[in-house]
């Protein structure tokens, strides 16, 4: 499945027939930051967030990419410039092909019914007053799809079925108060799968779920993966990427600092971060006990990057030249992308 | 032998519900915490871990009945309700709320906050009260400095490890940790975990771990008790439950949590839902779910030893003891 890799000079190029469903790069996403009248009368510098800050990655059919970092990573508004919630301050999405960061309201419509979100929190993201039949009908409504009411009634069906949520008959009817955390997240992926997309943007998807239906919601997005659905997950937790994702690119403070096949970027990680965070993961074996890597501090804030590589304030490896050069991803020896200057 | 430091014997809790009937969100619930051990009450949403941690608090809301016993160093400290239990909370028993790091209040800077809980229980005025939260911040990792710090100013982690200071403002012997990690990073939860670690080993402090996390449970936790529709289904020393689980929820559970030390098992979801609990339960609550139910769990099966101090509600483990 894999299909692309990164150059040094951070072009995607494609090592085979499979086209890349989605191409982002160089992607930046700025949030600028109010001066105030203060600051306005005193000229103060304009300052923003630097939310994301160049990175590049792909995505083809059948494929799952985990985006994976800490709060204030980048991850989810990656994921919100993806689906055009936020216009990036600079790059390209290209989806099928076409960039995505240049089009109006009016010609991005048709394709937003091609990407498609869940939420992590199927609590607040269903509407209280729906059932879950108007949940999932609701979109074939917004984009005018679906024909005749029997025939959308049979779409919404189809989609409560590709859920699991089967018979339908049982749930149609229900409130999501009915309806435990895990079927909540099935009927939040039925609302999206009805528009029959090709990428779906997961943000989250089973943080806020009881461990015990966890791992169902997950089978359930990797079978929509090997019926060819792409999807983009967002998570913090590398467990859940390492086990169902097929590569990981691990964000720390708006750049991709690992980026790899899933159990490559596990199993032999490059990068300092990576490693860190790798370690201090806790396992389920209580004989497996041990402190990790427990870096100091916390992800320093968006609006003063550190100079050179941004990770070296707190790197334990970190030496003179991180402070001034900044590393760029490149392949490394065990063969997947790193940004260190160590490899 | 001295009594244990905290035992919970029988612990039932009722909550009215709106319009009529019974919430029976704890259906006897026994377990002891010896001096400075850590004890992991684990179970899906809705089991009554946090019910049960607020119970022995004692801090139930008014909608809630309480029956059992919670025995602090002997004393039932829950037989005369609020004026039996109030000399121990805080004092002998403290609590770091779920969400507490939210709770925080806004408009007061995390010093003060502290200094007004150390002056509520006559535990120094004005400077000496500053003075012991300096030292009660720096505890926690926080240096004394920011005590004039708004919680805004404060990052999550921060704001928990203020939260866990003020738990500690009276010294108790018990501290009781309600999902203290869940809402935070990975790093940020192995600095509160060390933390907590780091406490319990320097202070003599026991805890009780209440979370849905089970790893989190096997790193820092001595014994875990696992629960299941307000009830126990199994508890043991972590080792013993990983390793060898008697009761199929815990090896199920453990099933479900995915593992970076095991990339190709298999990760499964445990089919169907806790049981309601407004109604009575007959037999085994779990056995709609299980998957070795068989005809005997139509009768619920009691908490038993099953040796090396552990016990288990499962037929299956007197079948393979008898």
């Amino acid at each position: 499945m894999d299909t692309l890799s990164l150059t040094r000079h951070g072009a995607w190029h494609q090592t085979s027939l499979m086209k890349a469903l989605l191409e982002v790069e160089d992607l930046v996403v700025r949030y600028p930051i109010p001066r105030g009248i203060v600051g306005t009368v005193k000229r103060a510098p304009a300052q923003a967030v630097h939310a994301v800050d160049g990175i590049s990655f792909g995505l083809a059919a059948g494929e799952m990419v985990a985006l994976v970092g800490e709060s204030g990573c980048g991850k989810t508004s990656t994921a919100q410039a993806v689906m055009r919630l936020v216009d990036p301050e600079a790059g390209s999405i290209r989806f099928e092909g076409r960039d995505l960061t240049g089009l109006g309201v009016r010609a991005l419509r048709p394709l937003r019914r091609r990407i498609q979100m869940v939420y992590q929190d199927p609590y607040e993201s269903l509407d209280p007053r729906f059932r879950v039949r108007q949940a999932v009908e609701e979109p074939l409504a917004i984009h005018r799809l679906g024909g005749s009411r029997t025939e959308r009634e049979e779409r919404v069906r189809e989609a409560l079925e590709r859920v699991e949520l089967t018979p339908p008959e049982l749930f149609l009817e229900r409130y999501p108060h009915e309806l435990s955390g895990g079927q909540r997240q099935r009927v939040a992926i039925a609302a999206a799968l009805v528009l029959e997309p090709v990428l779906l943007v997961a943000d989250e998807p089973v943080s806020m779920l009881d461990v015990s239906v966890r791992a169902g919601v997950l089978s359930l997005l990797d079978s929509l993966k090997r019926q060819g659905l792409a999807i983009l997950m967002i998570t913090h937790d590398l467990s859940t990427a390492a086990r169902f994702a097929d590569r990981i690119a691990v964000m720390y403070l708006g750049r991709i600092v690992e980026e790899g096949p899933a159990v490559d970027v596990v199993r032999s990680p490059q990068h300092p971060y990576t490693r860190a965070l790798l370690s201090v993961v806790p396992r389920r074996d209580p004989r497996e006990r041990h402190t990790g890597q427990v870096l100091r501090g916390e992800t320093p804030d968006a609006v003063h990057i550190p100079s050179g590589c941004r990770f070296h304030p707190r790197c334990p490896l970190a030496f003179d030249t991180c402070r001034v050069e900044e590393p760029t991803l490149a392949p490394t020896p065990v063969g997947h992308d790193a940004a260190c200057l160590l490899i | 032998m001295s009594a244990p430091l905290l035992q919970v014997d029988d612990l039932h809790v009722w909550f009215d519900l709106q319009g009529g009937g019974e919430l029976h969100a704890v259906q006897g619930v026994g377990f002891t915490l010896e001096r400075g051990e850590r004890v992991g009450l684990v179970g899906e949403s809705g089991c009554g871990k946090t019910t049960t941690a607020l119970a022995i608090m004692g801090l139930l809301p008014p909608t809630a009945s309480a029956a059992g016993r919670v025995l602090l160093e002997g004393v039932d400290v829950l037989a005369g309700g609020e004026s039996t239990i109030r000399p121990h909370r805080w004092v002998d028993m403290a609590i770091v709320f779920q969400g507490a790091m939210n709770a925080l209040n806004p408009v007061q800077t995390v010093g003060k906050q502290i200094v007004e809980a150390l002056e509520l229980h006559g535990l120094g005025h004005g400077s000496a009260a500053r003075a012991r939260t300096g030292e009660l911040l720096e505890s926690v990792g926080i240096p004394s400095a920011r005590a004039g710090r708004f919680p805004h100013e404060l990052s999550g982690g921060m704001r928990q490890r203020a939260a866990i200071a003020m738990a500690l403002a009276c010294n108790p012997k018990v501290l009781i940790a309600d999902e203290p990690t869940t809402a935070l990073d990975v790093m940020v939860q192995a600095q509160i975990l060390e933390l907590l670690d780091a406490l319990c080993r320097e202070l003599g402090l026991a805890l009780v771990l209440v979370t849905h996390d089970l790893p989190v449970v096997a790193q820092l936790c001595d014994r875990s008790v696992v629960m299941y529709a307000g009830r126990v289904a199994e508890q043991g020393p972590v080792d013993a439950l990983y390793h060898d689980p008697r009761h199929p929820y815990t090896r199920l559970l453990f099933a479900a949590t995915p593992d970076l030390d095991d990339l190709e098992g298999r990760v499964v979801s445990i089919p169907g839902a806790p049981p309601r609990l407004d109604r009575p339960l007959a037999g085994c609550p779990f056995r709609p779910r299980c998957d070795r139910a068989f005809d005997r769990c139509t009768v619920e099966p009691p908490l038993v030893p099953v040796g090396h101090g552990r016990s288990a509600a499962c037929h299956l483990t007197q079948v393979a003891v008898t």
